[in-house]
């Protein structure tokens, strides 16, 4: 019996071990300066585009020959979350980099580590919070603009009368999304209309997407705000036989998307390019460090980027890499 | 052999309850002791590889104290639970409602923080009680009982709180009348050595003292312990079965509903999500306290223990620098290796005796 506890501690002890000497090895002997950063983000790691992240995070910090950690909860809890950032700042890096999806809980644990000298990169959501809460610059895409830029594409494609169709009423970001959208459209000269739709019932979406098409056979472009609304109007518009007649679009990527746009079914899709929310931070904190440099900008903007049927075959590439 | 027999015949009436046992051992049979040393050895663990990354500063201990207070406070309710022989899946999930009402009922509604604070509790004192009354009325293992009001309480927070507001995630608790008293008494930090701590810690050792005093020294205590060895003996020496049981599921809710006080005055916002798998830590808190899953035996100290041992494993490999990712292998790794000990020193525990 006792030998077993003692077998059980002893690779409880390896495990613990094995785990922390290996991510000290990776950068230890080649380091620039010894930095070390640690990002904390919201993305759980099963989450597919959150790895994308992560992956521009590990390789950011082989680039720069710099020590980086990524912690993440591993559930959607701001409260954990803001206890890792509590955590990240005791233990004294050179860097933090945070994405603040909720800023009530954790804009003052951010704040906590601003005031401990702490340069602060936020990065993905919170763009509009960053400033105030005394980061140095926000790294992602701004929704409004994001959506603006999608509406400005589409009204050039011909589309009159379009659906904004959003699977997720309430979110913020995503009425962001459709504003920018409604408002680019209706600059230049074409209306919109909303249709909330169900993200976990892909069938009741179709429905609902294939009724309002007929309620309104006027209509001659879609924009879905992410992959769980494209797929529905995508078996929409197959099933109506609509494809190349009615135009569709859609805010990020997923497998599907990108076939579909390569196979000429879907018009683009609006990319914020995640990588770069990964990898930027560690080179602008690397900078910082050694050189003292800053961006003037509040946002770094790294979307709205678009993925055509000119581009979606190397980005399926590079998607299949992980990279995108 | 002469000399055996000799011994025997020193003390021929010798009543095996009052045979003097050693004190060492005395110590080891208590159910917190795993616990105890476990703190100690995953302390001494994180110092040695992570003492120079802010582990051992006060601003670290301040950190993972907050995290263990959090699910202690969870932790001893449900220890206390356990020892009277039940489950509560449904602490999470009153966690997520509670915090909720608090913030739906002043945010959206107006009221004083205060008054939405005690609608919550009530809340959690009826969740308690339906909890306590089918389970006892119907004979149904707690565990379905409860694990079917996880899901009623999380899925109705979510729906109600779209219908009410469109949203899931919601703030502006800081602007509310009464808050400024409200955030004195449940999210006041206290600046010890330049850092500071979270008043949750005293909560959580003020209701771990309270849970102590109640099952070691109260009649109420002895009924806990009773009702969760054997029920039909405890009912037939006369002690209130139902009542007892029934208090105890109220003080899981109520364990619940003070931990999202304590979160939603100190974020001054709540999420519908909020305490997703709580009822799990603080089960697995309990367990590597030394509360047994069957039921009758355990301690709250213990679960104190286990929350810190769970606290400073959490946050401690963050403070290692290894990915959070890997928390719950460690996590799972641990809880083996607490039942393990704590199977090992039970059946100690019953060698004594002989």
């Amino acid at each position: 019996m006792t030998r077993h506890i003692r077998l059980l501690a002893i690779m409880l002890v390896a495990l613990i071990g094995t785990v922390g000497v290996t991510t000290h090895a990776l950068s230890q002997d080649d380091d620039r300066a010894g930095l070390r950063f640690v990002v904390v983000s919201h993305g759980q790691a099963s989450d597919p585009f959150w790895s994308v992240v992560q992956r521009g995070v590990q390789q950011a910090a082989e680039d720069m020959r710099v020590q980086v950690e990524y912690q993440a909860p591993n559930t959607f809890d701001m409260v954990a979350m803001s206890q890792l950032i509590d955590a990240a700042v005791a233990s004294n890096p050179d860097g933090l980099v945070v994405s603040i999806p909720d800023p009530d809980a954790l804009g003052p644990a951010i704040q906590r580590a601003v005031e401990a000298g702490i340069p602060v990169i936020s990065m993905n959501s919170g763009s509009d919070v960053a400033k105030e809460l005394g980061v140095l610059t926000h790294v992602g895409q701004t929704e409004y603009e994001a959506g603006f830029g999608g509406g400005e594409r589409m009204a050039a494609a011909g589309v009159t009368n379009a659906l904004c169709v959003n699977q997720e009423v309430g979110n913020q970001a995503l009425d962001l999304r459709c504003q920018g959208f409604t408002d680019a459209m209706t600059a230049a000269g074409a209306t919109v209309e909303v249709l909330a739709v169900d993200l976990a019932d892909p069938t009741g979406s179709q429905q609902r997407i294939e009724a309002a098409l007929a309620s309104n056979p006027d209509i001659n472009g879609i924009m879905t705000l992410g992959p769980t609304g494209a797929a529905p109007a995508l078996a929409a518009l197959r099933a109506a036989g609509k494809i190349g007649e009615i135009q569709l679009a859609t805010f990020d990527l997923s497998p599907e998307v990108l076939d579909a746009i390569e196979a000429g079914e879907m018009l683009f899709a609006i990319d914020q390019q995640q990588y770069l929310q990964g990898y930027l931070p560690i080179v602008l904190l690397t900078l910082y460090n050694t050189n003292l440099n800053t961006i003037a900008n509040d946002v770094l903007m790294t979307g709205p980027g678009f993925v055509t049927a000119e581009n979606a075959a190397r980005v399926k590439d590079l998607s299949a890499a992980g990279t995108r | 052999m002469a000399v055996t027999e000799e011994v025997a015949g020193q003390r021929p009436a010798a009543d095996e309850r009052l045979a003097r046992v050693n004190p060492l051992r005395r110590l080891m049979v208590r159910p917190e002791m795993g616990a105890v040393s476990g703190s100690i050895v995953v302390w001494v663990f994180f110092a040695i590889f992570a003492g120079d990354r802010g582990f051992l500063s006060a601003r670290g201990t301040a950190n993972y104290l907050q995290v263990a207070a959090e699910l202690g406070i969870l932790a001893v309710a449900v220890a206390l639970l356990m020892i009277g022989g039940e489950f509560d899946l449904s602490v999470g999930s009153v966690l997520g409602a509670c915090g909720m009402i608090i913030v739906v009922l002043s945010v959206e509604y107006g009221w004083n923080i205060w008054a939405a604070i005690a609608a919550s509790l009530l809340f959690a004192i009826a969740v308690g009680i339906i909890n306590g009354y089918i389970v006892l009325t119907t004979g149904l293992p707690s565990f379905i009982v409860t694990l079917a009001m996880l899901f009623i309480v999380r899925g109705a927070t979510i729906g109600l709180t779209r219908q009410i507001t469109g949203r899931t995630q919601l703030g502006g608790l800081g602007n509310v009348p009464g808050y400024e008293t409200a955030k004195a008494v449940f999210a006041s930090r206290l600046k010890i050595a330049g850092a500071e701590f979270s008043i949750s810690i005293l909560w959580w050792l003020a209701i771990a003292a309270l849970a102590t005093w109640i099952l070691l020294r109260t009649p109420f205590g002895n009924w806990i312990t009773g009702v969760g060895g054997n029920v039909q003996a405890a009912r037939n020496i006369g002690v209130p079965v139902i009542r007892v049981k029934i208090l105890l599921f109220i003080g899981t809710a109520v364990s619940g509903w003070l931990v999202a006080t304590i979160q939603a005055v100190t974020f001054t916002n709540s999420d519908v999500l909020r305490g997703n798998f709580r009822e799990f830590y603080a089960i697995v808190a309990a367990v590597i306290g030394g509360t047994l899953l069957t039921g009758g035996y355990g301690s709250a100290i213990g679960a104190v223990f286990g929350a810190l041992i769970f606290g400073m494993v959490q946050q401690g490999i963050v403070f290692m620098g290894v990915d959070a990712d890997w928390f719950q292998a460690v996590l799972g790794a641990m809880l083996l290796a607490a039942v393990l000990i704590n199977r090992f020193v039970r059946n100690r525990a019953m060698e004594v005796r002989r």
